[in-house]
């Protein structure tokens, strides 16, 4: 039984509740964690494009290995970081699925980057969730490729020195080169602004796969707040004082028709 | 269609699997296998399929592990080193439960070794080859004709037990040209439905999920319990092996290509007076230990004979147990036994050289 059977008392109006591509479940993301948010900003706009019926998901390795438990759409669960290639077999067999990953840093932009690429290079028509928090979160906070330049973890317990770890990987920098990319774009979860950005951001992630323009990237700057040792608040201030900074906020590409028009009108200024 | 045709082991094989009804093939080029993705990518748009030359094995079979979640026919084919990378995805197929079928013409190793014919990949194909407490399915046929009928039986079992199944083959069957009659085509439309695979919910039935994650070690052990319930019965009802002169005293045990040169060494073992037999496995795993055991009342010995320095030899030595000596001849690395150095161990063996 959902909310939506229940019986609502009389003149009461439902103003927010659970997306139907959501399952009905507690997840087990820690308090204070991005994940649930990111989450719900996929299951709406996979309500909201009335395609959740012919949804097929990938889950990855990582904090959000169990997603294929909290949405609710058929689900792969990928090893760590093959899920491009698990989805580019799902949607070679079934075209008119709308396939999709959902990627954390460790996963995709370590251990599964060539499979990021060459989906990108192959021009996929998937949708890729990247979750950029700047950690490995589910083995207890390392140094993920993403972690900033002196930020603490785990194996950089003096700060990531460069000299030793190297730099911060910026994916959508890296991935909106390819000529088979069809949308890249990367939004924080920081605030009810930017996470609305993020929404639309997601939206046309899907969109770019609907429309057949190659594989569509949002990468999503998400807070770790136990990992990072920061209360929840300061978790998401940090996005924007010292990830933001590292990682521009903003389309990278669009090849959609709409991206294209945009695209015209700022070289016309 | 019927009638011999010519085709070299690769092409044929590639055929044999289009034919049952394989429409989704992902590869990455390594000698001595490279005639199957090239056959494949020119083949299977033919039929409506899809070919991706992938970026790794890695990549590669983790497309296999995604088509054959989604309820396809798919396969994947490479060669030793590449196999090796590919047991990643083996274990997460057999845990999950996809069907598909992996090919592995190997070569000499390890390392990565030589590009000549080998058998050195035994252990790995028949253990599972991954993490893990698993089994595949593993056929070692030793001629065109019936790496293109292990083929159809290898799709058919994979769908049946939902596993992964090995086609062990070698540089040389890959690369020799025999006439073979292929099978009718199967129509992949014509299979039965796969309830169990990822093809959307259509918002008609719960989703469905493909998932080899189990945090919880009682859950995990059940799992376990379950595949391995599904691998007894496998190893009840599919081995196969061949047999031949199954009335001698002394048995050379033999796969693949080697088995087709023991037969030449035998047949001049017979002509010299011995009571010599072959004993063949075609299932690598489930290991034919059935086959052993209508000759183990009446064997003198077995000799092993293996294009490795003592793999299969392990599994002989089981299935005896000590009921007759057990004696071992390998050359490895890609070097080719002779059927003259197999007549001398045979005669070894018939004079008693064999050991336990």
């Amino acid at each position: 039984m959902t909310s939506r059977d229940t019986e609502r008392p009389l003149g009461a109006e439902v103003v927010y509740e659970r997306p139907r591509a959501l399952a009905d479940v507690v997840t087990h993301y820690c308090p204070g964690c991005t994940h649930g948010i990111a989450h719900r900003l996929v299951a709406e706009v996979l309500d909201e494009l009335d395609v959740a019926g012919r949804a097929i998901g990938v889950a990855s390795v990582g904090c959000s290995v169990l997603a294929y438990k909290y949405f609710n759409v058929d689900m792969q669960q990928a090893a760590h970081g093959r899920a491009p290639a698990v989805a580019t077999g799902i949607k070679r067999v079934h075209p008119e699925a709308v396939v999709f990953t959902y990627q954390g840093d460790g996963d995709l932009a370590a251990i599964g980057t060539a499979e990021i690429i060459h989906a990108a290079m192959r021009g996929e028509n998937l949708t890729v969730i990247f979750i950029n928090n700047a950690i490995f979160g589910m083995t207890g906070g390392q140094m993920a490729p993403t972690t900033l330049v002196a930020q603490k973890t785990t194996t950089t317990p003096r700060g990531r020195d460069p000299a030793r770890a190297g730099y911060p990987i910026r994916v959508c920098e890296m991935v909106s080169v390819l000529d088979g990319a069809g949308y890249v774009a990367r939004a924080a979860l920081s605030s009810p602004s930017n996470i609305a950005r993020a929404k639309k951001a997601v939206r046309k992630a899907f969109e770019s796969q609907l429309g057949g323009y190659g594989l569509g990237l949002v990468e999503l700057l998400s807070s770790c707040n136990v990992n990072w040792g920061m209360s929840p608040g300061d978790a998401l201030r940090w996005i924007e004082t010292d990830m933001i900074p590292v990682y521009p906020l903003g389309v990278f590409k669009d090849r959609s028709e709409a991206g294209a028009e945009a695209a015209r009108m700022e070289v016309a200024g | 269609m019927s009638g011999k045709v010519l085709m070299k082991g690769n092409e044929a094989l590639a055929e044999a699997a289009v034919r049952a009804g394989c429409r989704f093939f992902f590869g990455y080029p390594i000698t001595p296998q490279n005639e199957i993705p090239e056959y494949m990518s020119g083949r299977l748009p033919e039929v409506g399929g899809q070919f991706i030359q992938a970026e790794s094995e890695l990549a590669a079979i983790n497309m296999v592990y995604g088509a054959g979640g989604a309820g396809a026919r798919a396969m994947t084919s490479s060669s030793s080193p590449g196999v090796s990378l590919k047991q990643e995805g083996i274990s997460y197929m057999a845990a999950a439960e996809v069907p598909g079928v992996i090919v592995n013409m190997v070569r000499g190793g390890p390392g990565l070794g030589g590009i000549q014919p080998a058998q050195s990949d035994y252990f790995q194909a028949t253990r599972g080859g991954g993490h893990g407490d698993y089994r595949t399915i593993v056929f070692g046929p030793a001629t065109v004709q019936e790496m293109v009928d292990v083929v159809g039986k290898a799709f058919e079992l994979a769908d049946k037990y939902r596993t992964p199944v090995v086609i062990l083959g070698d540089g040389m069957l890959g690369q020799m040209m025999e006439p073979v009659v292929l099978p009718e085509p199967i129509d992949p439309a014509s299979l039965p439905p796969k309830a169990w695979a990822t093809t959307g919910t259509g918002g008609r039935r719960p989703p469905v999920v493909i998932n080899s994650l189990y945090l919880d070690a009682a859950e995990c052990e059940a799992m376990n319990r379950r595949l391995q319930a599904k691998y007894r019965e496998i190893c009840a009802r599919e081995q196969m092996a061949e047999i031949a002169f199954p009335d001698s005293e002394y048995f050379v045990a033999a796969y693949g290509t080697t088995a087709r040169i023991c037969r030449m060494a035998i047949q001049e073992a017979r002509a010299r007076g011995h009571r010599v037999g072959l004993l063949r496995p075609v299932t690598l795993w489930p290991f034919p230990a059935e086959a052993f055991e209508t000759v183990i009342g009446r064997a003198k010995g077995f000799l092993t004979v293996e294009m490795s320095l003592g793999q299969m030899v392990e599994d002989v030595r089981l299935v005896v147990a000590g009921r007759a000596p057990v004696s071992f001849y390998g050359r490895t690395g890609g070097v080719v036994p002779s059927s003259d150095e197999i007549l001398i161990e045979i005669e070894k063996m018939v004079e008693g050289g064999g050991s336990m």
